[in-house]
């Protein structure tokens, strides 16, 4: 059953195979015995069979969604009304929102089922899932390997079966570059895509939610409940919803597909790339075209990046101050010493790393050094984007210059860390849609490949993924340890 | 030396909207603590903010009244510090592009008039407020004000003593008013005036170094404050001293200011464009409809009561002190034009002291406009005279009838049958040989004794023109005896 897509999961529920609450205990049953891979924050078994329980009500009374019944597993970046929202921090480690995220409230109103919480790097600050207060999350293909992050524990869920799907949110890659390294589909919708609104910010400009699913058709199916305009989010964007699966199979025949010279370069391990180019003779099959095109700013966008995101998160961040809710220091001497001991003992390293990194960027004197300079890179930086979807109509490559690199690896070279997420965090600036698909293997760990599409062309990014995934079986591979 | 002062004002006006300029929960004053603060309000992690247009409707309107420069795109900007009462640890308001840049007020000073530019008026959000009594040791904090949309109007250092920084906040609050962008109620802080201060000598160019003062949250304390500043200032710069740039508190119980206590370091609140809230954009359609509806001005209303009126400037002046006061006016007046002197000293003297006994507004008094329009009708009319006309005032005031009521129950009629007065004269005269002599020998001021006792005698209903003249005639006749 663990092996089903959401798609046959449906079709089962709908034709009375099991019941929503089979289905959920199923998964509660598996999320149990794989406890090892640390995926999980918070799993309430009553919560999840209570709304299973409803989903089962309303699919006998013929009242169902496309997706009742459904599990799914929720980044702990989403507020979760009654439900404990750490974002993988002590500051938050007692936080029980009173209102559901959008995104949230999206899936119950579609009737979907809540499996739980995912771990993640704390407030989605890192690519490995190693900065989260509850400790690393495992690659299930290899458990000495990171899974990346900062979703990391929604995609080790997916790829080890222990959900269906999963919620995730991405910044600088951060549901790409964990689906890339662990075999699975991630899907960022393109910027203002899918409402913020209870999603816990990190940097807001460059933040979306997305999926994270065994198939790009899954991914289809799930961004149909969550997309669309969200009145309590100002950078939602008023475009109408396509329904995202009726162009799914379409022919590629004339499909032009770009390729940054940049995104082949030296930093990417040469397996990875052969990996990318036998994926590529792929789509060249189905009659895509393959061209060479230029984003001649690309170096710029990690530099550019760890200027924005840690500035808007600095200010972000600010509210975790111990006054209202969250963690507060126990011994303090008077307010400012309560507003210190309170952040240095609730945030961990690399969160105030950041915080310190955009206090710095955005003091009186460096702003137009940093700041401004920044978002001017910015805008070349998309510019790049805009000119090259005049020569293409979808852009490939990499998701990730490695696989899964080993626990601990990088935690010491930051500037490493960084540079995995230099060919996902261009699509964070630019706000355009980007997913990433299983595409080979490498030393026994998966590759992605990253897909990235115009601005709300999320339908046709994924009937390319899904084409893709119809002549090969890489997004069926399961490790070996989950498989049953 | 002579010392001329320079001033400049920040005041924050709350708008009056009903929910708050980034949430949906009321800003209605007076609520228990945070029982108008939802998660927005109380900056609960994941949420976002959503622009409230009104709030920016009516700094549009305040922008267009003063003749301000509308900026079609203004943008909000994150002003960061930590403070308890700051949810979000940073405050929305608007830098770099305010909506509203430019304009100005004119303030009447000894007759003449002065211009005091404004420089912008940008949009904000207020801040909780900290409660440090009944808490044993600790504080509390109310969010109810968070989120409250304000409009910080900051003006140019054009005014050059407390009397005009004082002419200029009475017009400006008279036009906030008149506007309905705020109830401008500075008892309940939503009127609040910061002041920056300084001397310099008589003639030289360059502006002194300011203070800028706080808590000064009425138009008593803000004159006091600047008189006190001002002299500090120039006692210390005549003792040899330096003025140092700082932020100084009023205290009210002491009328002095002193230093607030602030770090050493200098606040750098790292201003950047908010990114959860896109730039504001107007469009031209939006400024034209708040055009459309801004209703006469003070200072248009006031010359046309002296043209159409035909009033002095002085009435003129009190009567369009608020919008409520001049409609009163101007309902009183109703279509009888001859009558708006006698509108005008009634409202001014008589309502008035009425109103500022009981604090009470013009919209909360008694006697309506109507009331006052049909007692008027009737001191014309001759059926009171303008002394009765008061005592029927004050049983109005009181609940006691229309005025045709309070005539009739308490008899009030005027007397105004030559024979009745005449009798009545008669009978005075009899028993005043004394005062008769006393005036035929020239004491002319004894005709007001007579008066007096004819006035007594009918308790003031005799007309009093009739009076005069039938007393002359008879004086003349019994001194020609």
């Amino acid at each position: 059953m663990h092996t089903k897509t959401i798609k046959r999961l449906c079709a089962d529920l709908n034709a009375g195979e099991y019941s929503s609450v089979e289905l959920a205990q199923y998964y509660l049953d598996r999320i149990q015995r794989y406890q090892s891979i640390n995926a999980f924050v918070t799993v309430d078994p009553e919560f999840t069979l209570s709304q299973a329980r409803e989903a089962d009500k309303a699919i006998r009374k013929d009242k169902h969604k496309p997706l009742t019944g459904i599990p799914i597993a929720h980044k702990d970046i989403f507020c979760t009304k009654g439900m404990l929202t750490t974002c993988s921090s002590k500051i938050l480690s007692n936080f029980v929102p009173p209102y559901d995220a959008t995104a949230i409230k999206k899936c119950k109103d579609s009737g979907m089922v809540c499996l739980g919480k995912t771990n993640m790097d704390e407030f989605a600050m890192g690519s490995s899932n190693e900065t989260s207060y509850y400790g690393p999350v495992k690659n299930p293909w290899n458990e000495t390997m990171v899974p990346g992050g900062s979703s990391g524990g929604s995609a080790a869920a997916v790829v080890a079966r222990l959900a269906p799907a999963g919620t995730g949110t991405d910044t600088g890659g951060s549901i790409r570059q964990p689906a890339a390294l662990c075999g699975i589909t991630g899907l960022k919708p393109t910027y203002g895509r899918v409402s913020r609104y209870g999603m816990i910010a990190f940097a807001s400009s460059l933040d979306q939610a997305g999926t994270l699913t065994q198939t790009a058709e899954d991914a289809a199916l799930l961004l149909n409940v969550l997309a669309g305009f969200d009145p309590r989010d100002s950078t939602s964007v008023e475009e109408s919803v396509p329904d995202y699966t009726e162009n799914l199979g379409k022919d590629l025949a004339g499909l032009r597909i770009g390729l940054p010279k940049q995104y082949f370069d030296e930093g990417l391990d040469p397996a990875v790339e052969q990996a990318i180019q036998e994926s590529l003779k792929v789509f060249e099959r189905l009659g895509a075209a393959l061209i060479e095109i230029d984003l001649p700013n690309s170096e710029l966008c990690v530099p550019c990046y760890y200027v924005i995101a840690p500035s808007e998160a600095s200010s972000n961040l600010s509210r975790f101050d111990g006054v209202r809710y969250g963690y507060r220091a126990e011994d303090y001497e008077d307010l400012d010493d309560m507003f210190m001991r309170t952040r240095s003992e609730g945030f961990g390293p690399e969160v105030k790393r950041r915080i310190m990194i955009g206090t710095y960027a955005l003091s009186a004197g460096y702003y137009d050094a940093y700041y401004l300079k920044a978002q001017k890179l910015r805008r070349l930086i998309t510019q790049d984007f805009e000119q090259a979807f005049e020569r293409c109509d979808v852009i490939m490559g990499p998701t990730t210059p490695t696989p899964a690199f080993e626990l601990g690896a990088k935690t010491e070279d930051l500037i490493a860390m960084y540079l995995n997420d230099i060919y996902t965090i261009s699509a964070n600036l630019s706000g355009l849609p980007g997913i990433s698909i299983p595409s080979g293997f490498v030393n026994r760990l998966p590759v992605g490949l990253q897909i990235i599409g115009s601005y709300f062309a999320e339908a046709l990014i994924l009937n390319v993924a899904h084409r893709f995934q119809m002549e090969t079986d890489w997004h069926q591979k399961v490790p070996e340890g989950f498989a049953v | 030396m002579t010392w001329e002062t320079v001033i400049g004002l920040e005041v924050h006006v709350q708008l009056s909207t009903k929910s708050k300029i980034f949430s949906s929960a009321s800003t209605r004053y007076g609520a228990d603590p945070n029982t108008q603060a939802c998660e927005v309000d109380i900056a609960l992690p994941g949420v976002l903010p959503v622009m409230n247009l009104e709030a920016a409707h009516l700094a549009v309107k305040f922008g267009l009244a003063v003749g301000a420069e509308i900026n079609r795109r203004s943008v909000f900007a994150r002003k960061n510090y930590f403070y308890p009462d700051l949810p979000k640890g940073y405050q929305i308001s608007q830098y770099e592009i305010p909506i509203v840049s430019g304009g100005q007020i004119v303030i009447e000073k000894n007759g003449s008039q002065k211009t005091i530019g404004i420089t912008r008026a940008h949009l904000e959000e207020d801040a909780g407020k900290s409660l440090h009594e009944d808490f044993h040791g600790m504080s509390g904090i109310d969010l109810n004000r968070a989120g409250t949309p304000l409009l910080e109007i900051v003006s140019e250092p054009d005014m050059r003593s407390p009397a005009e920084a004082i002419a200029y906040l009475r017009k400006l609050h008279m036009l906030v008013r008149y506007l309905d962008v705020s109830d401008a109620n500075m008892q309940e802080g939503s009127f609040r005036c910061d002041a920056n201060v300084s001397v310099r000598p008589q003639g030289q160019k360059e502006f002194g170094t300011r203070t800028e003062l706080k808590n000064i949250n009425s138009f008593r304390f803000v004159e006091k404050a600047l008189q006190f500043e001002i002299e500090r200032q120039i006692d210390v710069i005549e003792d040899g001293g330096e003025v140092i740039q700082e932020t100084r508190l009023y205290d009210p119980d002491r009328g002095e200011t002193r230093p607030m206590r602030t770090k050493e370091d200098a606040h750098d609140y790292r201003y950047f464009p908010d990114p959860d809230l896109p730039p504001l954009q107007l469009s031209e359609q939006f400024i034209e409809e708040v055009r459309n509806e801004l209703p006469e001005l003070p200072d248009a209303k006031k010359l046309r009561f002296i043209d159409q009126y035909h009033l002095n400037p002085d009435d003129a002046e009190q009567l369009i002190i608020s919008k409520d006061t001049a409609d009163y006016f101007e309902s009183a007046v109703s279509s009888d034009v001859g009558s708006a002197k006698t509108v005008a000293n009634w409202i001014n003297t008589e309502l008035a002291s009425y109103l500022n006994e009981e604090n009470k507004t013009i919209k909360e008094s008694p006697v309506s406009a109507d009331m006052l329009r049909q007692l008027i009708r009737r001191i014309q009319d001759n059926t009171i005279s303008g002394k009765i006309a008061k005592e029927v005032f004050k049983a109005m005031w009181a609940g006691q009838g229309s005025v045709d009521d309070i005539i009739e129950q308490k008899g009030l009629k005027q007397i105004t049958d030559n024979a009745a007065i005449e009798k009545i004269i008669e009978e005075v005269l009899a028993k005043s040989s004394a005062q008769i002599e006393q005036y035929k020998s020239g004491q002319e001021k004894v005709f007001g004794y007579f008066v007096g006792q004819v006035m007594k005698a009918t308790q003031g209903k005799a007309n009093p023109q009739q009076v005069n003249t039938i007393l002359r005639e008879k004086l003349k006749s019994s001194s020609g005896r």
